[in-house]
């Protein structure tokens, strides 16, 4: 019954709107709460300023008092505090969405209930405790009724997961699809919507007849396919050489891994224009060598191309590494001895047997690449695709939500079909296969035919993917690479420059700001991201109930949705009450949380399935409750989890720009946004200076936690050590 | 510690268990008496683990009760009912020592740590692994890992203790000792335990009695010797100890004793209330006597195939009445394949069973 009290405290003492200073500020502590109508609690609002409807959610806080005292198992008990729960979780959202900040929030009540002078803000702490309150009434209803063997702490976390993605990420989908039914007074026109669905600019197909522009949707579509046949071809190539070749420098390959992880993924799009622009490296030394004429061809679809093959490589290679080593040498053995030639091997046991793989790598690099929003915006040209358009409609002169809605469906509708297709098509396969054990036996070399295709494509891309990174750290140190290679401090004393004020340092870099916003956003995300991921894996693996399929689901569709769409939504969905949070660090805490969180999940689900469930039942056994168990036999093995998770979390918090660009404010200004900021002012020295920055930044801490999980592995014999997850499955940003 | 006084018995009534469409364990009925150890012996997949995890409440039944001492435990989770479990791969906590392991249920059920230790020190010693206490598991060996999880479900002296397949792990030679080893503990301390396997030796030397599973259901239930000496049916018969299972025909059924054709011969069983006419004979392959000189009295066959073991000597024999698996462990030459033969059946071990 603690929640009981919880939530009635909540509700007669905290603010129950969000005051003026934020959701973080203290004000309300000293101005006044719980009475002042500024920062008053739901009764006090109730009582004293003219907000009765907020007066029923203390009678439904306070009702469950009626069943204290019944036992657990009286199914009275469990189906009192569900209706009641319910019925208060459904008031405090009703009543937030019918009452807006201007009146009613739905045109149709004007004419039925008269007009109204009634008005409120967003929610603050007094509506949080009591919804969270609410929800726990109904999932400790459910548990008095048996759900998941009447765990309390289970059945609860598993309602409070439900209902975050249920908020964060279902709700700011469905705004999207209401804001694309919406013309830009808020009125609903269907017509509208349809004909902003098959305007040309989206599905004109005038490139085909004519020497016009295709629509937007063909040109990602396209050049999603381009980017995942090449950097599936490429992945393979690298797989095949890491495991099945005696190439020399494997551990190097090794590092390729790494790399997509700590890399801003428009970052290769900008070293690509400093290398192949009109004025890059290699065009001038082409020009001054050859006399061959500089062109613009990295910007548009070739350059994107380019650029995203460059980055998306190392994710297939990733996830194909896996597949590959998966098969089992045992059969291409098998294979060998019934008289099948190497060559024969490998096409018809080794490739078929890494078709799933190979599909997967496939539809991954696809949704990267449709998501992808720092390299068309880099390096578009005249080649528009959705996820640039989207943030175009938006911040452009036309600012046109509608239109935004629009291109955000459209392209939801892909990435979604993407994701779908590869969950019914591959199922779990991807799980195991990414960390499955090998089987014992020596793998089969590749064949010498194989082996020159793959050499002579890999090798090549390997070095200039080394000549990007290079360009990458020491681009900064020079005034204006290709055009003016001196060697300057410049564009680091600009950015990091810390200089001696009156009182004492000060730090005067342009980027400082951003960076430290960055990086504390990143370091509050990175925990709430590992283990909302860490639980919602922890039920994943250890728990059956009913709807285990569709909680997975939900759980996993966040990373099914491309940034920009993130971005938009939020927007969209957390500008006005009930929830009203943009421009503040909370809601980019927030997108953090929901885009990375199938990464902590997959994370937890790689190391949580070596546990052994007799652990946990043993321990369950000896009269530990779960969240004991939890607490004290999960989390201490899977420290290295945990660890990895809080790495991975806070360095995809810091490369991610596409949601994250619609969601800066100049007091919570990321660096990434930042840096774009500088690309697109032509800033190129500074932005890569920035950029290197943050890589190394990345490189340390990743290093960091590489020695941490290494130490544990020394120490410990029983190999009870988690691998440290990768992060293949991660969306690049 | 002495003998454990929260020992309880364990009732099932009507237990039915089901994972969707598969009904694991279907409408079972048993008792377990107090300080008794009882053995849920079953092929593979016939709902033991899932009968014993319905006891510990890792599995909540779909119809049925189950009752432990006086209380009905069926909607009590894992966490609140007072049964320990030795789990098949023993489920030490690897980040734990030896000691933190065994004392691990007492401190989470709040008694104070220096106690709990002391009352772990006595269950190590009790499994003979006193001064152990700072090892992990891991610089233990299979059989050490063994008793420790044994220690630690003793030292909560649960109204119940849970084997399920303890000693799979083992190999052959400690398993028996190991076997041993719970057995006069559990004897000792008078300890309510229900033990699972697939081994019908092990079972027999274990049990006081033993549950016999099949398809989901309890195909007979008994002592050791009953089991082993009057199996009910086929399925038994051949499950617990080897059986050649014959058909017969009983020709008279008189008092208690039927009157049973077999080949050219005659004997006299009891009845074990089956009809006139077509039956089931099971007999041991131990109760069949071969004999080099033909006999008139007994049945002929031809030895295919002998195999020599060691301590006995195994045949396969074809005969008239099909063919018999025969264990002879007499002393005495082997009888080379091809060789005629006359069998003969011993007084014991052979019974009349249910298809
Ligand atoms: N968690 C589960 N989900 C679905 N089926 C299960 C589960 N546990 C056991 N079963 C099924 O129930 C039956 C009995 O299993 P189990 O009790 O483990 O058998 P045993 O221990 O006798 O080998 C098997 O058919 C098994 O497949
Ligand atoms: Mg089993």
């Amino acid at each position: 019954m603690l929640w009981i009290a919880v939530g009635f405290g909540g509700y007669l003492l905290l603010p129950w709107y969000v005051a003026d200073g934020g959701f973080w500020s203290l004000e309300w502590l000293f101005g006044g709460a719980p009475l002042t109508a500024d920062y008053a609690s739901g009764l006090f609002q109730g009582l004293l300023h003219d907000r009765p409807w907020l007066l029923p959610v203390g009678v439904l806080l306070v009702a469950p008092i009626a069943v204290v005292g019944r036992p657990k198992a009286d199914p009275v008990f469990g189906a009192a505090l569900i209706t009641i729960g319910a019925a208060g979780l459904a008031y405090v959202v009703g009543q937030g969405f019918t009452i807006g900040i201007s009146g009613w929030e739905f045109p149709l009540l004007e004419p039925l209930l008269g007009p109204t002078d009634l008005r409120q803000d967003g929610m603050g702490y007094g509506a949080l405790l009591a919804a969270a309150a609410f929800l726990f009434m109904v999932t400790l209803g459910f548990a008095a009724r048996g759900a998941i063997k009447g765990d309390v702490f289970v059945v609860g976390s598993i309602g409070l997961i439900m209902a975050l993605v249920a908020v964060f990420v279902f709700f700011p989908v469905f705004r999207i699809l209401i804001s694309a039914v919406q013309d830009n007074d808020g009125s609903y026109s269907f017509n509208l919507f349809l004909s902003k669905l098959f305007d040309d600019k989206i599905w004109g197909v005038a490139c085909l007849t004519a020497n016009l522009r295709c629509g937007v949707a063909w040109n990602s579509l396209l050049l999603a396919i381009l980017t995942g046949i090449s950097s599936t071809l490429l992945g393979l190539a690298f797989a095949l050489i890491a495991t099945r070749t005696n190439f020399r420098a494997k551990r190097l390959l090794r590092v390729l891994t790494m790399l997509p992880i700590i890399t801003p993924p428009f970052v290769i799009g900008l070293a690509v224009i400093l290398l192949f622009g009109r004025a890059g490296l290699v065009s001038q030394s082409l020009w001054d060598l050859f006399g061959i004429a500089p062109t613009r061809w990295v910007f548009g679809l070739p350059g994107i191309w380019f650029a995203q093959t460059l980055a998306f490589t190392p994710i297939a290679f990733l996830v194909l590494i896996g597949i590959v080593e998966g098969v089992s040498p045992a059969m291409e053995e098998a294979s060998q001895t019934l008289r099948a030639t190497s060559w024969q091997t490998f096409s018809t046991v080794s490739l078929p047997l890494m078709r799933p793989g190979l599909a997967n790598a496939f539809l991954l690099g696809f949704i990267e690449s449709l998501a992808d929003f720092g390299n068309p915006l880099v390096l578009g040209g005249n080649f528009d695709v959705l996820s640039t358009e989207i943030f175009f409609a938006i911040v452009g002169a036309q600012n046109d939500q509608g239109r935004a809605a629009v291109l955000a469906i459209v392209l939801l509708a892909f990435t979604l079909s993407a994701f779908i297709a590869q969950r019914l098509w591959l199922g779990r396969k991807s799980y195991v296969t990414v960390t499955g054990k090998a089987d014992s036996g020596m793998p089969v070399m590749i064949p010498a035919r194989v082996k020159a295709i793959v050499f002579g494509t890999a090798l090549p891309w390997a070095a200039l993917t080394v000549v990007v990174y290079i360009i990458i750290l020491f681009g900064g140190f020079v005034e204006l690479l290709g055009r003016n290679n001196t060697f300057t401090l410049r564009h680091y004393i600009d950015t990091f420059g810390i200089t001696r004020g009156d009182f004492g340092l000060v730090f005067s870099g342009l980027a400082w700001n951003s960076f430290f916003t960055t990086i504390s956003i990143a370091a509050i995300a990175a925990p709430l991201t590992a283990s909302i991921g860490l639980l919602t894996a922890y039920i994943l693996v250890r728990q059956r109930f009913v709807g285990r399929n569709a909680f997975e689901f939900g759980t996993m569709l966040s990373f099914a949705i491309p940034g920009t769409v993130i971005g938009v939504s939020y927007i969209l969905a957390f500008n006005v009450p009930p929830i009203e949070i943009t421009g503040t660090g909370v809601i980019l805490v927030l997108s953090f949380m929901f885009r990375n969180m199938p990464v902590g999940v997959r994370a937890g689900i790689a190391s949580m399935s070596q546990l052994d469930a007799s652990l946990d039942e043993a321990s369950l056994t000896l009269g530990a409750n779960s969240f004991t168990t939890v607490r004290k036999v999960i989390l201490p093995l899977l420290r290295p989890a945990i660890l990895a998770a809080l790495v991975f979390s806070f360095v995809r918090a810091m490369t991610a720009i596409s949601a994250v660009i619609f969601l800066v404010s100049a007091n919570y200004d990321m660096a990434t946004s930042f840096i774009i900021g500088r690309v697109e002012n032509g800033d190129f020295g500074q932005a890569i200076a920035y950029s290197s920055v943050l890589i190394l930044v990345m490189m340390v801490a990743i290093l960091l936690l590489q020695l941490l999980v290494g130490e544990r592995r020394l120490r410990r014999r029983a190999g009870t050590a988690a691998p440290v997850p990768t992060a293949s499955t991660g969306l690049a940003a | 510690m002495t003998m454990n006084a929260n020992s309880a018995a364990v009732r099932f009534e009507g237990v039915t268990k089901a994972f969707g469409a598969v009904v694991a364990v279907d409408e079972v009925s048993f008792t377990v008496e107090a300080g008794s150890l009882v053995t849920l012996l079953g092929p593979s997949g016939c709902g033991k683990t899932t009968t014993l995890r319905m006891i510990a409440g890792l599995e909540m039944v779909t119809a049925g009760r189950i009752l432990i001492g006086d209380q009905d435990v069926t909607s009590l989770p894992a966490t609140d009912r007072d049964v320990s479990m030795v789990f098949q791969s023993y489920a030490l906590f690897p980040h734990m020592n030896v000691i933190e392991n065994v004392s691990y249920g007492l401190v989470v059920s709040g008694m104070a740590k220096p106690v709990a230790r002391e009352r772990a020190e006595e269950g190590l010693t009790q499994v003979g692994l006193a001064g152990y206490g700072n090892r992990l598991p891991s610089e233990l060996s299979g059989g050490q890992q063994q008793r420790v999880a044994v220690a630690r479900a003793l030292v909560l002296e649960p109204q119940v203790l849970l084997f399920d397949e303890p000693l799979s792990n083992l190999d052959a030679k400690l398993r028996r000792r190991v076997r041993e080893d719970i057995r006069e503990l559990q004897q000792n301390l008078h300890m309510t335990s229900v033990y699972v396997t697939h081994d019908q030796e092990e079972a027999l030397a274990v049990s006081d009695r033993v549950i016999v599973m099949r398809n989901a259901e309890i195909a007979q239930e008994g002592t050791p010797h009953d089991l082993y000496e009057w199996p009910l049916d086929v399925f038994v018969a051949d499950f617990v100890g080897d059986a050649n299972v014959i058909r017969c025909e009983i020709t008279r059924i008189d008092g208690l004793e039927a009157t049973v054709r077999l080949g050219g011969t005659e004997r006299r069983l009891p009845h074990r209330d089956l009809p006139v006419g077509e039956a089931n004979l099971a007999i041991r392959p131990e109760a069949i006597r071969l004999n080099t000189e033909p006999s008139a009295t007994a049945i002929a066959g031809s030895v295919r195939k002998a195999v020599y073991l060691g301590s006995h000597i195994e045949y396969a024999v074809d005969t008239d009445i099909g063919e018999l698996f025969v264990s002879d462990s007499r002393d005495g030459q082997a009888i080379t394949a091809g060789s005629s033969v006359s069998v003969t059946l011993a007084e014991r071990g052979v019974v009349l069973v249910r298809p």
